[in-house]
C-alpha cells in the first residue's frame, strides 16, 4: 500500500462520500446553533443535548424497533431541553456560558447513567437504510457521492438553504436577526424578545437532537458513553467560522467532515503510523481551530450574542 | 384570560391623551411625583426640564416600556392600560427615543418593517414596504433610500427613519425624546416642517428639548418638570426664555457672562498639515493647520460631518494620520496611544459619550475612576483602595453637581446630562494641559449647560488650551477667543472672537472662504 492507492478514483470517491456523512451531525447542531445565536443566545450544551438525543433514539429502536418513532424521542428530547435552557437562559438571565456547560456535563452524565442502567453492554442496531435517489443516484462520480444516503443526511443538506430562507426572507427571520442585534429596538417595536428567543433556542436544541440521533441511529448505529466525543462544541465553533450564515456553516461543516474521512481513509489504508494514530485523529479539530482563527472576523457577530435583556426596569 | 384591553379598543385617532397622577419610584429615586400631563389632536405639547426631571420616565411609561406605580391614562375620555409598547403601537402611539431605536445591520425598509404583519406572510414584503416609504418621504419631505443599511447614515438620516417608521404605523400620537439633540440646524428645519404637517393632518405631538428657542418656536403649550414633580403648564404665547428658565431651574439664569482677559502662554497644542481619513476610506482631514496657547479656547464651528469627528478622534489618538504632525507641549504625539496621551497631560471629552466616554454597565465610582484606577493612592500595587476611591467620588460628585442616588448607581440609569457631567468631572479633575471637548453639551440641560460653560472656562484661567467643537454657534460665540470653521476637512478660515458676524461665520460654514484683502486695504 502506497500513498498513490489513495488517489485512486474509487478511494477519493470514498472519502467524499464518507466526507458528506460525517458533516451530517454537524450540519444539523449547527445550523441549530445558528438560529440560535442569531437570537443572541449562545447555548453551549449542543453536545449534552447531542448525547442525550443519541442515547433517547438509539434506545426506540432498540426496543421497538420503529427509526421513526426514535427520531420523534430525538426531537422530543431536543425540545424538553431546549425549554429548559431557554428558561435558565432568558427568563433568569443566567450568563450563558455557564448554563450551557451545566447542560452539557447533564446531558453527559445522564446519557451514561441511562446507557449503564438500560443497555450496559453494547448492542448495534439496524440503522436507517441507505436511499439511493432513483436516476440521480446513476450519474457517476456525483451519484454515489450526492445521492447514495440516508434520509437523515439529506435532511441535513436541505436544511441549509431552508434555514437560510427562514432567516433572510421572511418576518420571523427580520424579527430574529433584529433581536439578536438591538434587543431594546425589537422591543420598542412590539416584537416579544423573550418568544422569539425561546423559540430559536427550542428550535436548535431539537436539532441538536436530531443530530445526536443522526450520530447513533443512521451513521454509527450504536451507543456508548460520550459517543458524540465533543462534535456538539465542535458545531459551535462552525457558527462562528460559517459568521452566522447557513451557508458558511455548510462549508465549515463540509471542510470538517472532509477532513474526517481523509483521515479515515489514511487509517484504514495503513498509510497513517500506528504512533501517530491518536494525533491524525485530532486533525480535524485542529485543522478547523486553526481556519476559524485565520477566517473569522467577528464584525458579523450578532451585537447582542451572550447578553440577557430586560426592560432596564 | 381577560382580554387585553389595547385589543378590545377599536383604534381611532387621539382626539385627547391624558396622564393623571402618575408615580414612578426607582431604587433611591422618585422619578415621577404625581404628574399631570395631557395632549390634544393637532397640538405640539413640550415637555421641559432639567437633566434628570423624570421627562423620558414619563414617557416610556405612556409607550409600555415601564409601569407607573400610580396614576391612569386615559384616551378620549377611556381608562387605558399600556403593559407594553405593542398596546401603545396598538392604540396609535409612537415614539422616537432618546437613544435610536434602530438595528444597524439591517435595511432602512427591513427596520420601517420589523414587528409589522406582512402582505405575503410569512414571507417579507420589502418591496411593497420601499413602496410606501417612498410615498411618504414624498408627503412629509423625508429623504430616505429604503435600501441602505442603517450603519451607513449619518444622523439626520437615521432620525427620518425613526419617523418614517412610526408614520408606516399610522400613529395619531407622537413622542418625540429629543429628537433635535443630534441634529445640525438645518435639520431641525426640516424636522420641524415636518412636524407641522403633522400636527396640520390632526396627529398628537408630544416634544422634548433643551433648546428653548426651538421650544418656543415649536410648541402650543409647554409643561415643565423639576425633580419629578409638576411646576406648570403655560401657552407658548406667555412663555419667554427667562421665564421657562427660572420655571425649569427654579432661580435665574445667566446666559452669557463676560470672558475675562486671561495671560495667554506659550503653544501647547500645535497641528501641522494633519491629514486623515474617515470610516468610509474618504479624505476625512487635509492639511489641517492650527495652533491653541495655554489659557485659549479654540472653536471649531462647521455643520457637523465635515471633519470635526474625525479631527477631535486624530488628536485624541483614536484615528491614524496619514500625515502631519501633532505638538502637545512641544512633543509630537502622533500615534501616541491613549493612555500616553492622558498621561502627558490630554483630557477627551468625546461626541458619542455612551459609546467612547463611559461604561454603562459600570458603577459611577469605576466610571468617574476610570483613569486614575492605578495610581496611588486609589491602588497600592494590584490592588485598590476603595476607601480612597469612594472619597474621591464624593468629592467629584459633589463639586460637579452629578445628580445619582448612590456611587454605587450603574451608570446607564443616570440621566443623560448627568452622565455628561460625570464625563466632565472625570477629565477636568486631573487640570489637563489640553482639553479636547466636542459637544460638551450635547442633550444637557440650561442649568448644566451653563455649569459646564463655567468650568470650562475656569480651565482656561487655570492655562489649559482648550479645542471646543461645537455644532451650537451659540456656545462657540459665548466661549471661543478664536473660532475655526471648518468646511469638507479644511479650516475654512480663522477668526477672532468678535471679528466676525454670526453671518459671515455661517457663510464661512457653508464654504465661503473669507477675503482678508479687502479688509486690509
Ligand atoms: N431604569 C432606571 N433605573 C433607575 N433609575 C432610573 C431609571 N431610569 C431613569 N432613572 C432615574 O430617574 C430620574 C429621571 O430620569 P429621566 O431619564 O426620566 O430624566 P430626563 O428628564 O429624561 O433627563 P434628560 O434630560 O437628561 O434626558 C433620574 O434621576 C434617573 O437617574
Ligand atoms: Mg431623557
Amino acid at each position: 500500500m502506497g500513498l498513490s492507492d489513495l488517489f485512486s478514483a474509487s478511494v477519493l470517491i470514498g472519502i467524499a462520500t464518507s466526507g458528506i456523512r460525517l458533516a451530517t451531525s454537524y450540519l444539523y447542531a449547527a445550523i441549530g446553533e445558528t438560529f440560535s445565536q442569531r437570537s443572541g443566545v449562545l447555548n453551549l450544551g449542543v453536545d449534552g443535548i447531542m448525547l442525550l438525543g443519541a442515547f433517547g433514539s438509539y434506545y426506540v429502536v432498540l426496543t421497538t424497533g420503529s427509526q421513526g418513532l426514535a427520531l420523534a424521542a430525538a426531537l422530543l428530547i431536543g425540545m424538553i431541553l431546549g425549554l429548559f435552557m431557554a428558561f435558565v437562559s432568558v427568563t433568569l438571565k443566567a450568563e450563558q456560558g455557564i448554563s450551557g456547560i451545566g447542560l452539557y456535563l447533564f446531558g453527559f452524565g445522564m446519557s451514561d447513567l441511562l446507557y449503564q442502567k438500560l443497555v450496559g453492554t453494547p448492542r448495534p442496531i439496524a440503522g436507517f437504510p441507505k436511499l439511493p435517489i432513483p436516476l440521480l443516484s446513476d450519474i457517476p462520480v456525483i451519484g454515489p457521492i450526492l445521492f447514495q444516503h440516508n434520509l437523515l443526511t439529506y435532511g441535513a443538506f436541505l436544511l441549509v438553504p431552508v434555514a437560510a430562507f427562514i432567516l433572510n426572507k421572511t418576518t420571523l427571520g427580520l424579527q430574529i436577526r433584529a433581536v439578536g442585534q438591538n434587543p431594546e429596538a425589537a422591543d420598542s417595536l412590539g416584537i416579544s424578545v423573550t418568544r422569539i428567543r425561546y423559540m430559536t433556542v427550542i428550535a436548535g436544541s431539537t436539532l441538536a437532537g436530531i443530530a445526536g440521533a443522526s450520530l447513533s441511529i443512521a451513521l454509527l448505529n450504536i451507543f456508548q458513553q460520550n459517543l458524540t466525543n465533543g462534535q456538539g462544541f465542535i458545531a459551535v465553533a462552525l457558527v462562528y467560522f460559517g459568521a452566522w450564515r447557513p451557508t458558511g456553516v455548510l462549508a465549515g461543516a463540509l471542510l470538517y467532515g472532509l477532513i474526517a474521512a481523509l483521515v479515515l481513509a489514511g487509517n484504514t489504508l495503513g498509510l497513517i503510523p500506528r504512533s501517530v494514530s491518536d494525533i491524525a485523529a485530532m486533525m480535524p479539530a485542529i485543522i478547523t481551530i486553526l481556519a476559524l482563527v485565520v477566517t473569522v472576523s467577528r464584525v458579523r457577530e450578532p451585537a447582542a450574542l451572550t447578553k440577557p435583556y430586560g426592560r432596564g426596569e | 384570560m381577560s382580554p387585553n384591553p389595547a385589543d378590545t379598543l377599536p383604534r381611532k385617532s387621539i382626539e385627547h391623551l391624558e396622564m393623571r397622577g402618575i408615580v414612578k419610584r426607582f431604587p433611591g429615586v422618585l422619578a415621577n411625583n404625581h404628574v399631570n400631563f395631557d395632549v390634544r389632536s393637532g397640538e405640539v405639547h413640550t415637555l421641559l426640564g432639567e437633566n434628570g426631571a423624570g421627562k423620558s420616565t414619563l414617557m416610556k411609561i405612556l409607550y409600555g416600556l415601564y409601569q407607573q406605580d400610580q396614576g391612569d391614562i386615559l384616551i378620549n375620555g377611556e381608562r387605558v392600560s399600556i403593559q407594553s409598547p405593542s398596546d401603545a403601537i396598538k392604540l396609535g402611539i409612537g415614539m422616537i427615543h432618546q437613544h435610536f431605536m434602530l438595528v444597524p445591520t439591517l435595511t432602512v425598509a427591513e427596520n420601517v418593517a420589523l414587528g409589522l404583519r406582512s402582505s405575503r406572510e410569512p414571507l417579507m414584503d420589502l418591496e411593497r414596504v420601499s413602496a410606501r416609504i417612498h410615498e411618504l418621504s414624498e408627503i412629509y419631505g423625508l429623504r430616505v433610500n429604503p435600501d441602505a443599511y442603517v450603519w451607513q447614515l449619518a444622523v439626520g438620516e437615521q432620525q427620518r427613519v425613526e419617523i418614517i417608521k412610526t408614520l408606516y404605523r399610522d400613529v395619531s400620537l407622537l413622542i418625540l425624546d429629543e429628537p433635535t439633540a443630534v441634529l445640525t440646524p438645518q435639520e431641525v428645519d426640516q424636522l420641524f416642517g415636518t412636524l407641522r404637517q403633522m400636527t396640520a393632518d390632526g396627529h398628537s405631538l408630544i416634544f422634548i428639548s433643551h433648546k428653548l428657542h426651538e421650544v418656543l418656536a415649536i410648541s402650543d403649550r409647554i409643561t415643565v418638570l423639576r425633580d419629578g414633580s409638576l411646576v406648570g403648564s403655560i401657552p407658548t404665547g406667555e412663555a419667554t426664555r427667562e421665564n421657562l428658565a427660572q420655571m425649569m431651574v427654579g432661580r435665574e439664569v445667566v446666559y452669557s457672562r463676560p470672558i475675562q482677559a486671561v495671560e495667554v502662554g506659550e503653544p501647547r497644542l500645535v497641528l501641522r498639515d494633519v491629514s486623515a481619513i474617515s470610516d468610509r476610506e474618504t479624505k476625512a482631514l487635509s492639511n489641517i493647520n492650527l495652533e491653541i496657547r495655554g489659557g485659549q479656547i479654540l472653536g471649531i464651528a462647521g455643520v457637523s460631518g465635515n471633519g470635526q469627528r474625525e479631527l477631535a478622534q486624530v488628536i485624541s489618538g483614536l484615528r491614524p494620520l496619514t500625515s502631519g504632525s501633532i505638538l502637545l507641549d512641544d512633543q509630537n504625539i502622533a500615534g501616541w496611544g491613549v493612555k500616553s496621551l492622558r498621561d502627558a497631560g490630554l483630557a477627551f471629552i468625546p461626541e458619542e459619550r455612551m459609546r467612547d466616554g463611559a461604561i454603562k454597565d459600570f458603577t459611577v465610582a469605576e466610571n468617574l475612576i476610570l483613569q486614575e484606577h492605578d495610581v496611588e493612592p486609589y491602588s497600592h500595587g494590584i490592588f485598590l483602595d476603595f476607601r480612597a476611591i469612594a472619597e474621591r467620588c464624593q468629592e467629584l460628585i459633589a463639586s460637579f453637581n452629578i445628580k445619582t442616588p448612590s456611587q454605587e448607581t450603574t451608570l446607564k440609569s443616570l440621566s443623560g446630562g448627568n452622565i455628561q457631567k460625570l464625563i466632565m468631572a472625570r477629565e477636568l479633575a486631573r487640570n489637563p494641559n489640553v482639553l479636547v471637548a466636542s459637544q460638551p453639551t450635547r442633550g444637557v440641560d440650561i442649568g448644566a449647560t451653563e455649569y459646564i460653560h463655567q468650568r470650562i472656562l475656569e480651565q482656561r484661567q487655570l492655562g489649559t488650551a482648550t479645542l471646543l467643537i461645537s455644532e451650537d454657534l451659540d456656545e462657540i460665540l459665548a466661549l471661543s477667543d478664536e473660532i475655526a470653521v471648518m468646511y469638507e476637512g479644511e479650516i475654512v478660515g480663522i477668526v477672532r472672537r468678535g471679528d466676525a458676524t454670526v453671518e459671515e461665520l455661517g457663510l464661512m460654514m457653508a464654504g465661503v472662504r473669507p477675503q482678508p484683502q479687502a479688509e486690509s486695504a
